[in-house]
């Protein structure tokens, strides 16, 4: 059963590297080939038009089109709430948006056959804001599910994967710590690890950065960047770290209020006229961006509750 | 008058709404199952968390049931010069009542809230989300093995409720009321019928262990993703769970003992 | 996924005594040997009026069951009923000329069977016919039978 997946996998990736013709990034195990891969063609791994999605009635995204190259750090940025975390979502397949399309490598993500979304998924790595670690598990096995899940690897070299992905992120001697027993920084870079485990062609951090202490930050952020240029892998940042993000975005995307504010390369945005994205990103407290959810006038609001009373 | 009828279908529609989702719910499961031939191992740990762990209850009720149905079925049939009678009819109601029927009540109690409990938390914490991103299905991962599990440890509880309650009611019969143990076991053996009787109570245990563990695990699976939303589902378990038992069991008895005594 | 030795060990147990639980219903609390043991034979009566008897209704001698009910059938040739015994092979020595009545368990229970032993030498065998037979009392019947009885007494008194 598992050995078949694992076959399933190749076959997948033969397949679409037909289809997509120099399309080598989509070969499982082989990061250089996928670095040739992205040396030779630039286009877009993530293709996201007229996207449009809404949480009952209340719109998160209206006409969005965003493209993530191969190969490259792109980083989404924008204030609390905006809808980044639901974007990573219809990414993955978790949400369905009401109209627009949402292509990685190829494929509609929204029209994808279960199976086929399935075997898509295998090739993504998501880092959950939560951490989300299965908590009936210890560390060693949380970063061990997904390669006992989908591969028939035998015990000794499972061990051997964990330790590396545990090292990497500087906890290989917490792995017989309950996830209960981390703190939530430490439970972030244990689920990064699991994230990594499967060596996927694209990771989804969101926010990677929050609740790390300035050591542990410079490790993540050289460890993003090193992971995507050694592995050939394409990198989708969600963060608030405006700098730490900046400093390894090779892209930048600014949303608010369900559209794309601005976007291009940080040195360009850091030079934008636009006093939106000044603000934004050198986190003035008066402009244009708000702070607040949308809600009526706060001094009429205050006047009608004294008024009825 | 218009809103009330309006609120009235509202509610009609959001029943309607969950009884349909519970059932692509068992559906979307059911695909899973064939998958867990191939790793029985997930069927034993769940058998673990839910049987084995369920043990200690099933047995001491069983033993203080029998013991005091043969106590106070003595006491009336006494009265009618009955009391050799006193093993089958303890039987029967063991057999074909009592052990599925109370075994399914706490075990909605017992194993069903903590189903709940589980697979709602896992979703309020994103791990269910999590293991979706990393392609995992968790209706194959957590949901069947949870509910085969649980499918099978009913059956074996009830069998085992009724086993000890038997028992207890023999002690009782036999060292406390005086009566004969020979009457005691032959009456039951010429008045308990292997199908009539004992198969038809593995049959409902059967079926309880089914629907007690699909309305905990989908309970559980469709709660809110906060705190609350986790107590609210544990609750309906219990309570949506003992009920169904209990219709079911209505049902169940008159299809299985309805034209025959 | 590992598996911890205890637990699977727990759960063997566990499966364990589910399984003596369901063999000592089968065997302890009913007779699965009236099941299993197949080697019995099989005789027949015919009655007017069958009642409520059913399909494994017991076959009682004496009060002690000796046999099931296997089989209820109408003949429509002379609107009797015909009802087939399966009885246990050890009671092999049962008269010939045996009659069979259908009684019932107590004044509302079950209906059943009783054999009342003849005086022949010869014994039943495979596929023998009981040839005296009692119907069931029906209870409506009899009510109806007193009540007239009652009246007529009464009148001619
Ligand atoms: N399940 C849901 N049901 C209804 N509304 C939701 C749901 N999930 C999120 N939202 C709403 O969608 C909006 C976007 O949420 P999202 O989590 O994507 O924000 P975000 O950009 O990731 O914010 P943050 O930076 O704080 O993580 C929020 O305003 C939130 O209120
Ligand atoms: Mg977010």
């Amino acid at each position: 059963m598992k050995r078949e997946h694992s076959i399933q996998i190749k076959v997948l990736s033969a397949s679409g590297y037909f289809e997509h013709g120099v399309n080598l990034r989509t070969m499982p195990d082989s990061g250089w080939l996928r670095m040739v891969g992205s040396m030779l063609d630039g286009s877009s791994l993530v293709e996201i038009r007229g996207l449009r999605f809404g949480y009952s009635g209340r719109m998160i995204f209206n006409e969005v089109d965003i493209d993530i190259q191969r190969g490259k750090v792109t980083a989404i940025m924008g204030p609390s709430g905006t809808g980044k975390t639901t974007l990573l979502r219809l990414i993955g397949g978790q949400e369905y948006p009401s109209s627009g399309t949402i292509r990685v490598d190829g494929a509609n993500v929204p029209e994808l056959s279960r199976n086929n979304l399935y075997q898509l998924r295998k090739r993504m790595g998501m880092l959950f804001q939560s951490g989300a670690l299965l908590t009936d598990l210890n560390v060693f096995d949380n970063v061990a599910f997904p390669l006992r899940e989908h591969t028939d690897l035998p015990e000794m070299m499972i061990r051997d994967l964990v330790l590396i992905k545990l090292q990497a992120v500087g906890l290989r001697g917490a792995r017989d710590l309950m996830p209960s027993a981390l703190s939530g920084g430490m439970a972030r870079r244990v689920a990064l690890a699991r994230a990594i485990a499967l060596d996927p062609m694209m990771m989804m951090y969101d926010e990677p950065f929050s609740g790390q202490d300035p050591i542990s930050m410079g490790v993540l952020v050289k460890l993003i960047r090193e992971l995507n240029d050694a592995l050939g892998m394409t990198t989708i940042i969600v963060s608030h770290d405006v700098n730490e993000t900046a400093s390894i975005a090779d892209y930048l995307y600014l949303l608010s209020e369900g559209k794309v504010v601005e976007h291009g390369t940080p040195e360009r945005l850091r030079q934008s006229g636009s006093e939106w994205t000044r603000q934004f990103l050198e986190g003035l407290p008066d402009g244009p961006v708000p702070f607040h959810y949308p809600a009526p006038d706060f001094a009429e609001e205050l006047l009608q509750v004294s008024a009825s009373q | 008058m218009i809103t009330q009828l309006q609120h009235l279908g509202a509610w009609a529609l959001k029943r309607f709404e969950r009884l349909g989702r519970s059932h692509l719910f068992l559906f979307h499961v059911s695909a899973g199952l064939g998958e867990l031939l191939t790793r029985p191992g997930l069927v034993i740990q769940q058998i673990f968390a839910i049987g084995v762990l369920s043990l200690p209850i099933i047995l001491v009720a069983g033993l203080f049931v029998g013991m005091v149905l043969a106590l106070q079925l003595y006491n009336t049939m006494v009265n009618f010069g009955a009391e050799q009678s006193l093993g089958p009819v303890v039987a029967l109601s063991l057999v074909r009542e009592l052990g599925p029927v109370v075994t399914a009540l706490l075990f909605a109690g017992r194993a069903g809230s903590a189903l709940a409990a589980e697979i709602g938390l896992m979703k309020a914490t994103e791990q269910l989300s999590s293991m979706e991103m990393m392609a995992v299905d968790p209706m194959r991962r957590i949901i069947a093995p949870r509910l085969v599990g649980g499918a099978l440890s009913l059956p074996l509880l009830a069998a085992m409720f009724s086993a000890i309650g038997v028992s207890g009611g023999f002690m009782v019969a036999t060292g406390l009321l005086g009566v004969d143990s020979n009457a005691y076991w032959s009456q039951m053996q010429a008045n308990v019928d292997l199908f009539d009787d004992i198969a038809n109570g593995v049959i409902k245990s059967i079926v309880f262990g089914v629907v007690v563990t699909w309305i905990a695990v989908f309970e559980g699976y469709d709660a809110a993703p906060t705190s609350e939303g986790v107590a609210r589902a544990t609750t309906r378990t219990v309570v949506n769970g003992s009920l169904a038992v209990l219709g079911l069991d209505f049902i169940l008895t008159a299809l299985m003992f309805g034209d025959n005594g | 996924m590992r598996q911890s030795r205890a637990v699977e060990i727990w759960v063997g147990v566990f499966v364990a005594l589910g399984f003596s639980a369901l063999l000592m219903l089968a065997m302890k609390v009913s007779s699965i040997t009236s099941y299993i043991d197949n080697k019995g034979y099989q005789i027949s009566a015919a009655f007017e009026n069958i009642g409520g008897l059913t399909v494994r209704a017991p076959v009682r001698i004496a009060g002690v069951r000796i046999g099931r009910v296997s089989d209820i059938r109408f003949d429509s040739d002379t609107f009797q009923a015909i009802v087939s015994m399966r009885i246990d092979a050890q009671y092999n020595h049962l008269p010939l000329d045996s009659s069979a009545s259908i009684l019932t368990d107590g004044l509302l229970g079950e209906n059943y069977i009783g054999l009342e032993p003849g005086g022949d030498e010869e014994s039943l065998k495979e596929g023998d016919r009981i040839e005296i037979t009692q119907s069931a009392l029906v209870l409506e019947k009899l009510i109806g039978q007193f009540l007239f009885s009652r009246s007529q007494g009464g009148a001619s008194k």
